[in-house]
């Protein structure tokens, strides 16, 4: 009998709340406000990451593109996942996530502490530091980190109840750079949520992570920047539906040499034994 | 004084962080705050003073990945 959480669920779980998608949609990057709502729809994801930034005053001339956004996600009816991107301290990650809190009015927080720019890396100690402070003060953490199993381990005893490793670098399009330690991690903690975050580029990776047993899959770049961003949001829709049902069918093991599909016992000019 | 906003330099003579907020034309509730690194609540920001050199943020929702 299907469990509420984790990887057997016929729902995603967060944090006690379901889910019929399990896709999860970045807001950045699209060619339009418009676009991104109408990818948000094509994508049938039920939850959308936001962010901060800094807001002009009204008086500038330049005021009012956050209360703009804000009126505009607020129209897609999903559910929001802020983040702390662009965070390189836990001071500056747990400071961004209580605005986060305060501003979005709710527990959740999509955690990033990065820790090298070229590759956008966790910073996977300043991680589970801020995810152990977070998760004290009542926040509900996603935090975005790398396939270290003792990584996950410790996310996990500072209280996360998702973990969100990376396929890739975020906005690479890399895929799955490590299946094996995706697979193991899987193995590891069959009951747990897990989200494969970042660097996927194509709907045949979020499948493949979806054939992992993986729970649900979040990306950005490979939505936004694709020519055609709404027919995208539904192609991933389709793969993270289409490997979750891979998922659950149960594959079969792959072998290296062949075995035929058509019983060839009695087939015409069969080159077999003659029955006597 | 001279305040650091937003990541520039800027003059204000508003005594508290709710002064400056609803100075810069802000309903409360569309942006969040912190001075010098650390969130101030938003029933906070009238007992926040503002020192010289300090460092205001004031943020709003954008789009995020």
């Amino acid at each position: 009998m299907d469990s509420i959480k984790g990887p057997s669920s016929k729902k995603l779980s967060l944090y006690g709340s379901e889910f019929e998608s399990r896709f999860l949609i970045g807001s950045a990057q699209h060619p339009s406000p418009a676009i991104l709502l109408d990818a948000i729809v094509a994508s049938r994801a039920g939850i959308v990451t936001v962010s901060l930034r800094r807001e002009a005053g009204k008086n500038s001339g330049k005021d009012g593109a956050g209360q703009q956004f804000w009126s505009l996600i607020q129209q897609s009816g999903a559910r929001l996942l802020p983040n702390t991107a662009g965070c390189k301290t836990v001071k500056e990650a747990v400071n961004t996530a209580h605005m986060a809190r305060e501003l979005f009015d709710t527990p959740w927080i999509k955690l990033e502490v990065i820790g090298e720019d070229d590759t956008l890396q966790p910073d996977v100690f300043g991680l589970v530091e801020a995810a152990r402070i977070l998760c004290a003060e009542g926040f509900q953490v996603f935090p975005y980190t790398t396939d270290d199993l003792v990584v996950a381990d410790k996310l996990l005893a500072a209280g996360c109840e998702v973990l969100m490793p990376w396929g890739s670098p975020i906005g690479s399009g890399r895929g799955l750079n490590n299946p094996f330690a995706l697979r193991a991690l899987r193995a590891h903690f069959p009951d747990t949520t897990l989200v494969v975050d970042a660097g996927i580029g194509l709907p045949s990776q979020a499948a493949q992570a979806m054939e992992l047993g993986y729970d649900a899959i979040l990306l950005n770049t490979a939505v936004a920047k694709a020519g055609d961003p709404v027919a995208m949001a539904r192609a991933f829709a389709q793969a993270i539906e289409a490997g979750r049902l891979a998922f659950q069918a149960g594959a079969i093991e792959a072998r290296d040499m062949a075995a035929p599909s058509t019983p060839v016992l009695g087939s015409p000019f069969w080159h077999g034994e003659h029955e006597q | 004084m001279k305040i650091q906003l937003n990541g520039a330099s800027h003059d204000t003579e508003h005594p508290d962080l709710a002064a400056l907020v609803a100075a810069q034309g802000h309903e409360g509730g569309e942006v969040a705050t912190a001075i010098d690194g650390l969130f101030v609540p938003r029933q906070n920001r009238s007992q926040s003073p503002l020192n010289e050199g300090c460092a205001v943020e004031i943020v709003a929702p954008m789009e995020g990945g």
